[in-house]
């Protein structure tokens, strides 16, 4: 089409170090990932990698990369939330003592939580959205607020423990739907005790799932001559996701095969990858983050978009509140403290900008995962908790600092 | 006269770009030199290598200050010498006052300790010398956009200025504060200072100047010295476009159809003061392919009146009627005006028009995501395609779509906006200085847009500082004074002196 030949012309393929630059954040965050992995796979004597540990990594990141999802949402539209940690608790003190205490049906228990969940956030979004009030201080207020009604709602008891049914939660795994017999056949090709059919499947799809829509995008973008990412870059990021992908569903399956968190966690990051990136809704929170006057004479309701990305961190805060309460298999007045700061480290690990308008779903998710590498890395070393801390608040520095640096760079 | 600067084949390269190609300048001491060009031609980057932005060594050639070269290092080092930028965006610190503006980083003070009183006496002297009449302790905040430019040059005088560079001065100020800067200018030229102006305004530039310097695409094009030749607006222009710009207002075919846009008795009142009135019964009305301008000096309401219309973006206690095609809407809300069909394109580009570190094409869509989607999912090919037409139509220079807003010049991103609104669909649209601070190229282009859209039976109200555009592009001006329109004018009977009597009377 003419769309094409015009612009195919004018949008010459840059040469591979002047991408390498402009791009130099995503591709950093993902060799970072990959570096930090092989350092500590190495050091860990391969400790990192086995299948129960990366089972164990992504059950106890799960509630983080949760509530990463919603912070992206709330930090793009140009706020923060400090109280997730304490909603969080909350939820999960509310959790226990509807279960526990009252008897009431887990399921019930569950849909109340996630609309206490909304409630409370739609309570702190009001005050932002339509009273103008800076949300650090909202925040910060119910940060403070939901930490002492957790306290109150236990009497400063620990309540446990859950019944099976809500342990599943974020325990159980998914049951392979395959004949037991193929298992069975394929464990001795992979050297392992069993396999788990269902789990290595879903490695292959979703590496295929990966690929081909990459693939089919890139055509299209041809299409429309605004391919940008060299050949090279383009399969070599390919094949390490798609390997990856592959690799760790693999190694799930070798274990006790897909946790039912993974697949929570798996869905809505994708789900919220989509309307980030591909819906008006979407759209519209990064223009309000980007230039809120510019946004709303665009006739964007600004004020009810902020609300909503409230409202939704409230339910996420909720969900991550119910996946840790499962997974400790009981409720402590301290759970969830100071959680927060862990969640918005990773968004911003994960590339999103303080001021709003900047930040990716998939960077947050993966800046989760980075922070979740280096937890569970050294503790398996046996470093200390204070020497922990200490890294995790230079690799959050080093990485805001990468950030402005390739701005500063880019001009 | 002898030479205070000299800056002799100057050249300077970025990754890919020349944007100085051997630009040679001689400013004499004691004149006022313009500096004209389009957007893009460096007069910027002239600058900033003269003032040290681009240390000595990142770029060749020499430059020669008060007789001897000068290998600046930074900023602080052409200040000392007495070089001094007013920018085009100002540096001031609104919540700080005149005085702790005046004196900020170069305090009055003894061992960290600042000397009030004598700080508050030179802050005086200083003010009388600029002919502004404030107190010391007056916050920046409180001073409108002349008065606080006024500041700025105060604070150049604070520091000893020798060579005094001006970016734009007059951009965003009324035809009297100009007035009023082009004045102290020419005081200070009597007082010795030499002064740098860089300006779009020929009117001003040959007022003022002694000797004016075209550059082009990173070349100086040529030199007119006041003294010996009679400079013409036309001539400067010629040389800055390369091109001789017989009309600088594109003509159209002038036909009024129905009327598409009314306003009855529209009052607003000032958000934060509610005893005051900034809107005061306004009646108006734009008919199809008319293009109906306001004229009025900067405060007199006309951004008030526009944005109070569109989704009662401005003010409280809003009153009135507006009506598309004889019938009343609701604009009560910036979707419902939208959908009114009305579109509102702002003075501010940048901090209300665009999303700067968006790209052109999720700005050109901004405004009607809904014609680029299907059931809230945005459709990437319809929006390249959408996006690339309007880069095509307006003539938007850029490599591509998909480059950043904020990488453009103020032509270019002027003409994103538009392409949102238009994009938008409206039926009227309000713009609201559209040709601020872009250079004669880019506003003629603006112009043919504006004709193009009223050819196509839309209606335009245009909100202009600069009478002579609003008399080259309009059918009816309306006049507008302290928040009243106290006058209409059809093409025929409007000229700068019947607008501003109009002004002035009432």
């Amino acid at each position: 089409m003419a769309l094409a030949e015009n612009t195919v012309e004018e949008n010459q393929p840059k040469g591979v170090g002047e991408y390498l630059l402009g791009h130099m954040r995503e591709y950093g965050l993902l060799f970072a990932l990959i570096a930090i992995m092989a350092f500590f796979q190495i050091v860990t004597g391969g400790t990192l990698l086995r299948p129960v540990n990366i089972t164990n990594l992504l059950l106890q990141n799960s509630y983080i990369i949760i509530m990463a999802l919603g912070m992206l949402v709330v930090i793009v539209s140009g706020n923060i939330d400090l109280s997730v940690g304490s909603v969080m608790g909350f939820i999960g003190a509310l959790a226990a003592v509807m279960i526990v205490n009252y008897e009431f049906n887990f399921l019930f228990t569950i849909l109340v939580c996630l609309l206490a969940g909304g409630v409370i956030g739609a309570a702190q979004g009001y005050w932002v959205a339509y009273w103008k009030i800076p949300s650090f201080i909202v925040t910060l207020a119910g940060m403070l607020v939901f930490r002492g009604l957790s306290l109150w709602l236990l009497e400063g008891q620990s309540v446990g423990p859950f019944p099976q049914q809500f342990q599943v939660i974020a325990n159980g795994f998914v049951p392979d739907i395959f004949p037991e017999g193929i298992g069975a056949a394929l464990a001795p090709i992979f050297d392992a005790r069993q396999v788990n059919v269902l789990a290595l499947c879903t490695g292959l799809i979703a590496a295929f799932a990966v690929v081909s829509t990459g693939i089919r995008k890139r055509a299209r973008n041809r299409a429309y001559g605004i391919v940008d990412e060299p050949r090279s870059f383009f399969i070599a990021r390919n094949a390490i996701v798609g390997i990856a992908l592959i690799f760790i569903m693999f190694k799930l399956s070798t274990f006790r095969g897909l946790p039912n968190v993974l697949i929570t966690m798996g869905v809505l990051t994708i789900v919220y990858a989509f309307i980030t990136e591909r819906t008006i809704l979407g759209r519209r929170i990064y223009a309000l983050g980007g230039n809120q006057k510019a946004a709303k004479l665009s006739g964007i309701k600004t004020e009810r978009l902020t609300f909503l990305a409230f409202v939704n961190m409230g339910i996420l805060a909720a969900a991550a509140g119910l996946v840790f309460a499962a997974r400790l298999n009981t409720a402590t007045p301290k759970a969830g403290f100071a959680l927060e700061l862990d969640v918005i480290a990773a968004v911003f690990i994960g590339g999103a900008s303080m001021s709003g308008g900047v930040g990716k779903i998939v960077g947050a998710v993966v800046g989760a995962f980075l922070m979740g590498v280096l937890n569970n890395g050294m503790s398996i070393m046996g470093i200390g908790i204070d020497y922990q801390q200490m890294i995790k608040g230079l690799v959050l520095l080093a990485a805001v600092i990468f950030d402005v640096y390739n701005k500063s760079k880019q001009g | 006269m002898t030479a205070l600067l000299e800056m002799r084949s100057i050249t300077k390269t970025f990754p890919g770009v020349k944007a100085l190609d051997e630009v040679n300048l001689t400013v004499r001491q004691g004149e006022i030199h313009a500096l004209v060009g389009e957007n893009g031609a460096g007069k910027s980057t002239l600058m900033k290598v003269l003032s040290g932005v681009y240390p000595a060594g990142t770029y060749d050639g020499e430059i020669h200050y008060d007789g001897a070269l000068a290998e600046f290092r930074d900023i602080a080092d052409s200040e000392a010498r007495g070089i001094i930028i007013i920018h085009q965006e100002l540096a001031l610190v609104p919540l700080l006052s005149i005085a702790e503006n005046l004196f900020l980083g170069n305090e009055n003070a003894t061992r960290g300790v600042i000397d009030w009183p004598g700080t508050f006496q030179r802050t005086t002297e200083l003010l009388r010398k600029v002919g502004l009449r404030e107190a010391p302790t007056t916050l920046v905040d409180k001073l409108g956009v002349g008065k606080q430019q006024l500041v700025e040059i105060a604070k150049a005088l604070s520091k000893e200025v020798r060579l005094l560079i001006l970016d734009e001065p007059t951009a965003a100020l009324s035809e009297s504060d100009s007035q009023a800067l082009l004045d102290l200018m020419l005081e200070l030229k009597a007082q010795g200072v030499t002064s740098i102006i860089i300006s779009h305004k020929l009117n001003e530039v040959r007022r003022v100047a002694d000797t004016v310097t075209v550059i082009r695409d990173g070349t100086t094009v040529s030199t007119l010295d006041a003294k010996t030749q009679t400079i013409t607006e036309d001539a400067i222009v010629r040389d800055m476009v390369g091109r001789d710009m017989a009309h600088r207002y594109p003509s159209r075919e002038r036909r009024a159809g129905e009327v598409l846009l009314e306003v009855e008795d529209w009052n607003v009142w000032h958000p934060e003061h509610a005893e005051r009135q900034v809107i005061k019964s306004a009646d108006f009305h734009v008919r199809a392919g008319e293009v109906v301008g306001i004229a009025g000096l900067m405060g007199s309401g006309r951004t008030e009146l526009a944005m109070s219309i569109f989704g009662r973006s401005y003010g409280r206690n809003i009153s009135g009627t507006v009506k598309m095609h004889g019938k009343p809407v609701d604009v009560s809300k910036v979707h419902r005006a939208i959908d009114a069909g009305l579109a509102y394109v702002t003075e501010d580009r940048k901090s209300l028009g665009l999303v700067l570190e968006e790209t052109i094409l999720r700005n050109v869509t901004l405004a009607n995501l809904d014609g680029v989607s299907r059931g809230g999912i945005l459709d990437d090919n319809r929006e390249t395609e959408v996006s690339e037409e309007y880069r095509r139509a307006m003539n938007i220079r850029t490599p591509s779509v998909f480059q950043k807003v904020m990488n453009l010049s103020g032509g270019n991103q002027q003409k994103v906006v538009l392409s949102k609104w238009l994009f938008a669909g409206p039926e009227v649209l309000i713009l609201d200085e559209p040709t601020r601070g872009i250079d004669v190229g880019a506003k003629f282009e603006i112009y043919g847009i504006i004709n193009d859209l009223s050819a196509q039976g839309k209606g335009v109200l245009m909100i202009s500082s600069e009478m002579p555009e609003l008399l080259g592009m309009c059918d009816r001006v309306y006049v507008m004074n302290e928040g009243a329109l106290v006058g209409e004018l059809t093409a025929n009977e409007a000229s700068q002196e019947r607008i501003m009597s109009l002004i002035v009377t009432e």
